[in-house]
């Protein structure tokens, strides 16, 4: 991009590992700008955990004190698992349609790419989470101890773990039907080890010891110290922590998949 | 597909160093050996064809010059940088045969967004805007601008995705079969905006094509097969040196040549 009168684009700053938050920015704006373009799945993203909760709520008729545990679980999982989907089919598309190969070619830092990712879908997952929270605070009667922002704040940075963990594995998937049986195979054992059956403590110890290992354990974890304590616990601060943690982790050797050169 | 005016940033006839030179390269892609000790220049504000059967390591070439390709070994130095170095990101221009936008996104919406990561910053934005509307309008898509790129022709998309390699107005465009599956009137008004580029501009291209009646169009020539340089010419050159009436006759007939030396040394052995 030079104006006229230049005469050669050397002026521009070569990209650095930095962040570019200009860069990041228009990646997380094309993000979003393409989620326009599909509606359905905007609805779909927003509006099925919403259902999944009423269903829960009914579900449970008769004993509203196991839908206030996994509702508040649930609150948590949702994000995680939506995100992971849409980031894995998302990022999958990017690399096989050549964009990817382009955009690399092009003064993008990867950071700025996935930085820019984990924008576009942080915001829409604090819109889903809001509303799934919203719901089920107020219509369907979940009754949360602590503050509604802190189980907003642990399903955002669930949502952000799910979009690390669907750019991760969307390195390994050579197409649209691999990435999706990514979620079996990545989601459902920590679903099953997260505490949502059957508490933690209560499992097999080897399984205890690798539900000890996997996020989503936490981001549970999390949610259940809001729903049972008024302020912020030391365990709640560490469950957070070790999610944020894992997010950024799980980011970085995402970044580390992006290849500017590929066989 | 006329409007490429352009200040020139390097008068024509200035004697100056290549745009690509290569010495000894060698790429391995897996198990193969896809390109093997090629040594050839690639001169400035000049058209280069690329031209070999379909295989033949054409696109592999390619990748190696804009820095995608892993496994490149010898000496690759592409506008005075080793290929690939960061500097150089900002300065080529590269179309994949397969058109690399986004399909979910309007003409104008994939533009702005490889501008941006062009050109970023809200102070820009005016100058990106200009450059938008006029790569759109290169390639006659500015009827087209607001549709989705997914709900084009294969011929249009490709030529968003040219237009997305002609912002930031590149010193050295590569150009992966641009004409492949157009009409001959958008071949021929592609070419043309070609030649305006490298003639007015100064901008050195480098296009692959296996369509050999493109050749002619081009000021050399590199025939590549099977991994090698056959030769290294302009087409006039080329077909004297041959005694051939078109290119594609003297490509037929370096390759029997080939083919033929290939074998008296096989028989010696």
């Amino acid at each position: 991009m030079t104006t006229t009168t230049n005469t050669a684009g050397l002026a521009r700053p070569a990209p650095t590992g930095a962040l570019s938050p200009a860069r990041t920015l228009a990646t997380a704006a094309r993000v979003l700008r393409q989620l326009r373009h599909d509606p359905r799945t905007i609805a779909l993203m927003v509006l099925v955990p919403c259902a999944m909760l009423v269903l829960l709520r009914y579900v449970f008729d008769g004993s509203p004190r196991t839908f206030n545990t996994i509702g508040a679980s649930l609150l948590g999982i949702f994000p995680l698992i939506t995100m992971f989907l849409v980031t894995s089919i998302a990022t999958l598309r990017e690399r096989t349609s050549g964009t990817l190969e382009r955009l690399l070619a092009m003064p993008l830092g990867k950071g700025d790419l996935i930085a820019g990712y984990a924008l576009a879908f942080g915001t829409l997952a604090i819109v889903q989470s809001a509303l799934a929270t919203g719901l089920a605070l107020w219509f369907l009667g979940l009754d949360v101890t602590g503050s509604p922002w802190l189980l907003l704040l642990v399903a955002l940075l669930d949502a952000l773990l799910g979009t690390a963990l669907g750019l991760f594995v969307s390195a390994f998937a050579a197409s649209e039907f691999q990435a999706v049986q990514f979620m079996p195979a990545v989601i459902f054992p920590q679903l099953l080890l997260c505490g949502l059956f059957t508490p933690r403590d209560a499992m097999h110890p080897a399984l205890e010891a690798v539900s000890d290992v996997l996020p989503m354990s936490y981001a549970v974890d999390g949610m259940n110290e809001v729903l049972r304590h008024t302020d912020m616990t030391a365990a709640f601060v560490r469950d957070t922590l070790i999610v944020a943690g894992c997010a950024l982790l799980v980011l970085c050797l995402g970044a580390a998949t992006l290849r500017r050169r590929t066989a | 597909m006329m409007n490429y005016r352009r200040v020139r940033s390097d008068p024509p006839g200035t004697p100056s160093a290549p745009a690509v030179r290569a010495a000894s390269l060698d790429v391995v892609r897996g198990p193969r050996q896809v390109l093997r000790s090629l040594d050839f220049t690639v001169p400035r504000g000049r058209i280069t064809g690329l031209l070999g059967p379909s295989g033949c390591g054409k696109t592999t070439l390619m990748r190696a010059v804009v820095g995608t390709q892993a496994n490149v070994t010898g000496t690759l130095d592409v506008l005075g940088r080793p290929a690939g170095h960061p500097a150089l990101r900002t300065r080529i221009g590269y179309v994949t045969q397969a058109p690399s936008v986004y399909d979910d996104l309007t003409v104008r919406q994939n533009l702005a967004y490889f501008a941006a990561i062009l050109d970023p910053g809200r102070a820009a934005a005016d100058r990106r805007d200009e450059h938008v509307d006029r790569a759109i309008a290169d390639v006659d898509l500015t009827s087209h601008a607001d549709a989705l790129a997914g709900s084009l022709s294969g011929g249009q998309r490709s030529r968003v995705s040219l237009a997305v390699a002609l912002l930031g107005a590149p010193e050295l465009l590569v150009l992966d079969e641009p004409t492949v599956g157009l009409d001959p009137v958008l071949r021929r008004d592609l070419w043309t905006l070609f030649h305006d580029i490298a003639a007015s501009r100064g901008a050195t291209l480098l296009i692959s094509s296996h369509v050999m009646d493109e050749a002619e169009r081009c000021h050399r020539l590199l025939l590549l097969r099977e991994g090698r340089i056959l030769a290294d010419d302009t087409p006039e050159a080329l077909r004297t040196r041959t005694g051939s009436e078109t290119v594609e006759a003297a490509f037929l007939h370096l390759v029997d040549e080939a083919a033929a030396a290939a074998r008296a040394k096989e028989t010696t052995r």
